[in-house]
């Protein structure tokens, strides 16, 4: 019985996965920790402020986006669409400043069309009950398309400087970037509203078990589709930044983000069949990543290389406590049989 | 939906069957409007060299949709299909240019079986790991890519140093059938098979039913869904040799992003993302409908930007088909039980 059980394990939406996935956030916080100390000291460069700088900027888009994932992926859901919606408010951002609104109103527009991408997702998921997995590959592709609809293969770069400067600035002489303050308010909403709120707790009884949720009381269509609306406002706000940072509005922008994000967010202890996981996971999850791209850029190993590192990550992240929870189990049958050839 | 053809008598069958056909009647009819739409306005779109071009450029996704097929028909998926893609053809590629006189069918062997490799690797962590398809997958699609990388560098095989025949095979014909399409035929017609005739591949649309109950019926899951992988990654290994083959100059970023067009492939198909229905050649039609679209568009002078926003939309609309006959099968279910 026990051994058929465990068999089966992989297809139960999350039974038994708790031991494993508490205790894996903290390894990859403390990972995390190691993994800059020892950069700091071995990697010439890596500790400098400039540097610093340079890092905050580069997991910008990652973990701004990660913030909505993971509530996402906390409710069993996924959305793909996140790196397309980015794309196309890159696009629009590029298309309305030709068109002579100004910077101010392009901004929110391009924010609010961004939760309008998200509403598309949410309705096709929530109130047509499609599966979010094909649902966000086929927005995935319609945004990316619309993107290219709007500006083709063309680039829009002439933004006003005091915002691209804000952007890619630091608070004074400092090394700490502008867009820290940004990532910062924002994790400590979506950390508080995850981890210390009842809606909160609500994904996660959905992610455990959406039926269940339902029957107590829980709103999951309305919650969910809640998610893919902020999920798609974020997307819109990384767009805006992604085009200032680079000061290049692009139908590309962002190509491939969807699948990095999404290996974050697994990587920072979420299980991908949802009720397991948190922020702090998931933060240390995107740190960890730009850490060690950032160093084995400096040490001049290519950046393609790093992909190798990234997937075995990824899979030793789930891998590695299953196979520590089966050794667990096997110790303890062997216990117990122990135990009863004593007794006899 | 599948359970009731394993144990329902014969009329369910029957019902099922006929509504599933409807399902891809509803990718042929859309392709046939799509044709004869182009036709009309541009009667070249119907000549031999241009279903000859669409037919080749659809052979390479059609055959690595068919191991996705049956991937995705088991309940899981196979993100890593792009990247194995570019291991085979880099492997192949590297092997050629250094062996001028190989025959063809080393390549093709030598492709298989890497991609078979690859496979086995992602069944393994998958089965055995107890890892979701979904992470297993991500994490050797970086993993696979990252090889190429390291192995290529910046280098990449051109034309010039691979031998004639091989460049040639991709437009050679046999019959006036090019080589490519018959070898995806092949392919899309024997997994085809396979899935809709032989006991393993009944096998594997229980498992996508309901794993659980597959496991309980005494199916053997392990097995199964080791080679549903292994399948997808020999699939993907033979379609880099006809890319390496087709298109001559191959690099590390071989195949970049064709996850997702596979997938996409599939779905479009019919074949449903949470397992135990669809067909393998409902695959390799949605395959041929999103080749067809993309030249369709070049044909009737349409922004060839047009293309992804209609794709995406085709995706979605393909799903909502999907649910409509869901829906309405359930409901017939629940009528007849009624009367019982």
């Amino acid at each position: 019985m026990s051994d058929s059980s465990s068999k089966l394990h992989r297809f139960s939406a999350a039974g038994g996965l708790s031991k494993r996935l508490t205790s894996w956030d903290s390894i990859i916080i403390v990972l995390t920790v190691i993994v800059l100390i020892i950069a700091s000291a071995a990697v010439d460069n890596f500790g400098t402020s400039r540097n610093f700088t340079f890092m905050v900027l580069d997991l910008l888009p990652i973990i701004l986006i990660a913030l909505p994932m993971t509530m996402i992926i906390v409710t069993g859901e996924i959305d793909l669409s996140v790196a397309s919606v980015l794309g196309f408010t890159s696009a629009l951002m590029g298309w309305f400043w030709n068109n002579g609104l100004s910077i101010e109103t392009i901004i929110p527009l391009c924010i609010v069309i961004g939760a309008v991408c998200g509403v598309l997702n949410g309705f096709l998921i929530t109130v047509l009950g499609l599966p979010s997995l094909a649902v966000t590959i086929g927005t995935l592709a319609l945004f990316r398309g619309l993107a290219f609809v709007v500006l083709g293969d063309g680039a829009v770069a002439d933004f006003p400087f005091s915002y691209t400067e804000w952007v890619t600035g630091t608070i004074g002489s400092s090394p700490v970037p502008n867009v820290l303050i940004l990532i910062a308010v924002l994790a400590l909403i979506f950390g508080i509203v995850q981890h210390a709120t009842p809606v909160g707790r609500a994904l996660y009884a959905i992610g455990a078990n959406d039926k269940a949720a339902h029957f107590s009381g829980i709103r999951v269509a309305r919650t969910k589709f809640w998610l893919y609306v902020v999920s798609g406002a974020v997307a819109g706000l990384v767009g805006v930044l992604w085009t200032l940072r680079y000061s290049s509005a692009r139908a590309d922008n962002g190509s491939g983000l969807e699948l990095a994000v999404v290996a974050a967010v697994l990587l920072g202890g979420v299980s991908i069949f949802g009720g397991k996981g948190s922020l702090p996971g998931v933060l240390a999850g995107v740190v960890l990543l730009a850490a060690l791209q950032n160093a084995l850029r400096l040490e001049d190993v290519s950046g393609q290389a790093l992909n190798i590192v990234t997937g075995a990550l990824l899979v030793l992240s789930v891998l590695l406590p299953n196979i520590a929870t089966a050794v667990r189990g096997n110790w303890h049958r062997r216990r117990l049989r122990q135990a009863a050839a004593s007794a006899r | 939906m599948t359970t009731s053809t394993l144990g329902a008598p014969a009329p369910h069958r029957s019902f099922v069957g006929g509504l599933l056909k409807t399902r891809e009647l509803g990718i042929v009819l859309a392709l046939a409007l799509l044709v004869a739409y182009t036709a009309i306005d541009n009667p070249r779109f119907l000549s031999g060299q241009s279903i000859r071009d669409n037919l080749l450029n659809t052979a390479i996704l059609a055959v690595m949709a068919a191991g996705q097929a049956v991937v995705v028909i088991t309940r899981n998926i196979d993100l890593s299909v792009g990247s194995v893609l570019a291991i085979s053809a880099f492997t192949v590629a590297t092997m050629m240019s250094a062996n001028q006189d190989l025959p063809m069918i080393v390549p093709i062997v030598v492709g298989i079986l890497v991609g078979a490799v690859a496979g086995l690797i992602n069944g393994v962590l998958v089965r055995y790991g107890k890892v979701p398809a979904l992470v297993v997958t991500l994490g050797t699609m970086y993993i696979f890519r990252g090889l190429v990388y390291s192995w290529a560098g910046g280098d990449q095989v051109n034309a010039d140093e691979l031998p004639g025949p091989f460049l040639d095979f991709a437009n050679d014909s046999v019959l006036g059938i090019p080589w490519l399409v018959l070898i995806a035929l092949v392919v899309v017609g024997g997994v085809s098979l396979m899935m809709r005739n032989y006991r393993i591949g009944r096998e594997m649309y229980a498992i996508g039913s309901s794993p659980q109950a597959a496991e309980l019926a005494g199916i053997k899951v392990a097995r199964n869904l080791i080679v549903a992988f292994v399948l997808s990654g020999a699939a993907a290994g033979l379609a880099g040799v006809l890319f390496a083959s087709r298109f001559g100059t191959i690099d590390a970023s071989a195949g970049t992003g064709y996850e997702l067009n596979v997938v996409a492939a599939v779905v479009v198909g019919g074949v449903a993302v949470f397992g135990g229905s669809g067909t393998v050649w409902g695959a390799g039609l949605g395959a041929l409908l999103l080749t067809v679209i993309s030249s369709a568009l070049a044909v009737l002078d349409i922004n060839q930007f047009w293309q992804q926003a209609i794709v995406g939309s085709l995706i979605i609309l393909a799903i909502c088909a999907d649910r409509l006959v869901a829906v309405r099968i359930a409901r017939s279910l629940r009528k007849r039980d009624a009367h019982v």
